[in-house]
């Protein structure tokens, strides 16, 4: 089989271990990077190295900034008490699209895994407890994932703040925007039933 | 027409089968051919129309037919309550099982809105004289088939419990995180012990009902060192916290669900069954086999499909045509195994016959009239 040059094939294989790319593909992007150089592949390598020297994690909540804190953190108008920790900087990302939370972030960086090694110094929660004590947080909201891993990590969290006087919340579950019944599976028309609302 | 039956059954590259394709009616269906022909990988693909790893607890890769290794496909027809349904099943190479129930992706557990299967296998012979292992699972299986929700209890218990005992073995001692951990085990270790007791009911009850030739088994639940089945997930809760220094000690959890064993009693001469005879002991699960479809029948609408491999060992001749008596007078569709037809003679045309052989390591099918 032809091989494309050296060069080349080692970007694929940079390439293949970009999450949602397999082997084929990435020989199908890198290909229309190299056939398109001029106009995305050398704009993309220069973004690329700026992204590489500059990008840096917010040293208050994990976010990922060009500065030791980013722009959330650094904004005081987000410091209304609330505090909404998240799995993952792609979570705190999708909440922002969503422009309705005006507090701030605190990325765990995973969930707790005893089978995998993750404990909670791995995941930032000390960080997360010495923010919750200085920086006057009254509500703090656990938006993580609806997994085992993330469900045992929200216990933890609550457990440890039980005696705090914080208030303590969690996105709701139920029925997405625009969805319907039909489609949903048995958990979570039984999540929304318990979460029903008074009109 | 049974309401719950399979209408065709189409194997690739699944086992020994490279490609097998069986069209069939309602009936009971006896498949007949020589050791390693191929007949109870036709069970297992059926069993794999229900949630899990079927009869022989395979995973995906090892189902694989070799040297091809292509991966393989189960595709199924049935008629379920009165709709026509279409599963697909299939793995591919260093894949994890898929589902596909009327074309649509569909996930394990949406199965058992659709079929209730139910099997009996050789290795089910020492049931009742080997570890508790091998009863809690036989007793999940028919608790699964009355509350398919029971998988998923059974999953994330399982899970949080092997996230608790890597914590007792490494000797961590955060009460925060073995109470998170405890928090999810109390759970559904509660909704675990409540779904067994209600399919030990339900078998109970059907068992009442009906007079068979088969012995009436009293079934009854017993937690390791006679401690407590805690149904109330406070008091599992407030007894698994109890239980952490000696948790601690033993490195694992010592209390909860999955420390409780099945107990069967022969009814009728009142002696455990595992010191009843061989042929008792194989009448006693067949006796609760047919009592769980019996059940089904009030519960899920219709008898599951029976799946009963060398069904006829260790049975004599009586048992036998009685144990087909059963089958026909339950109206599901039971798929059986032997090595000869005449083990089905008694039968006669309330069944329909497939013969299966092997020719130089691949199953072949012939229909008999």
């Amino acid at each position: 089989m032809t091989q494309a040059p050296r060069d080349i094939e080692v970007l694929i294989d940079l390439m293949a271990k970009l999450p949602g790319l397999g082997p084929r593909s990435a020989r199908r992007a890198v290909l229309h990077l190299v056939k398109k150089r001029g106009a995305l592949l050398s704009p993309m390598a220069d973004a690329m190295q700026t992204v590489a020297a500059t990008a840096r994690e917010c040293v208050e909540c994990g976010n990922i900034g060009t500065a030791d804190t980013c722009a959330i953190c650094s904004d005081p108008k987000r410091a209304n008490g609330e505090i909404c920790v998240v799995e993952d900087v792609a979570d705190l990302w999708a909440m922002e699209r969503a422009q309705v939370f005006q507090g701030r972030y605190h990325v765990l960086g995973g969930t707790l895994s005893a089978l995998d090694a993750v404990g909670p110094d791995e995941l930032r929660i000390p960080k997360l407890m010495s923010r919750i004590a200085s920086d006057g947080i009254s509500e703090v909201i656990l938006a993580l994932n609806a997994t085992i891993d993330g469900q045992t990590t929200v216990h933890y969290i609550a457990d440890q703040l039980e005696n705090s006087g914080v208030r303590m919340t969690s996105l709701a579950q139920g029925v997405p925007i625009g969805g319907e019944l039909d489609y949903l599976d048995d958990g979570t028309i039984s999540a929304a039933l318990k979460a029903r609302k008074s009109l | 027409m049974p309401d719950l039956s399979v209408q065709s059954l189409t194997l690739s590259h699944f086992r020994s089968h490279k490609v097998l394709r069986l069209k069939v009616d309602a009936r009971p269906v006896a498949i007949f051919g020589e050791n390693g022909a191929g007949k109870t990988n036709i069970l297992e693909a059926l069993s794999l129309l229900s949630p899990g790893r079927g009869l022989r607890r395979a995973t995906a890769e090892e189902i694989m037919r070799r040297p091809e290794q292509l991966g393989w496909k189960v595709h199924a027809n049935l008629n379920s309550l009165g709709q026509s349904e279409t599963i697909d099943t299939w793995a591919e190479p260093g894949h994890t099982r898929q589902v596909r129930i009327n074309e649509k992706s569909a996930t394990q557990v949406t199965l058992g809105r659709i079929v209730r299967v139910l099997w009996l296998v050789p290795s089910m012979d020492r049931l009742w004289i080997e570890g508790a292992e091998g009863r809690r699972r036989f007793l999940d299986r028919m608790t699964l088939s009355f509350e398919p929700g029971h998988a998923d209890a059974t999953l994330t218990y399982e899970k949080a419990m092997r996230e608790r005992n890597r914590l007792l073995k490494d000797q961590v001692r955060d009460p925060h995180w073995y109470r998170a951990l405890e928090q999810k085990m109390a759970e559904t270790g509660a909704i675990i012990q409540q779904n067994r007791q209600a399919a030990i009911d339900a078998l109970g009850q059907a068992q009442e009902q009906s007079e068979t030739l088969f012995p009436a088994a009293t079934l009854s639940l017993q937690h390791a060192n006679d401690l407590p089945i805690l149904t109330d997930s406070a008091e599992l809760l407030a007894a698994l916290s109890d239980n952490r220094p000696r948790d601690l000690a033993a490195g694992r959890t010592l209390v909860g669900p999955h420390r409780v064993d099945l107990n069967a009693i022969y009814a009728t001469k009142n002696i455990a069954a595992k010191e009843c005879s061989t042929g008792e002991q194989k009448a006693l699960l067949v006796s609760l086999i047919l009592a769980n479809g019996r059940a089904l029948i009030q519960s899920f609408g219709a008898a599951p499909l029976l799946l009963l491999d060398e069904v006829a060992a260790h049975l004599d001749d009586n048992r036998r045509a009685a144990l087909y008596n059963e089958i026909c007078a339950l109206g599901g569709q039971a798929w059986m195994t032997g090595t000869e037809k005449r083990l089905f003679e008694t039968l006669d045309d309330r069944a329909q016959y497939i013969k299966i052989s092997d020719q130089g390591g691949e199953s072949t099918m012939e229909m008999l009239q």
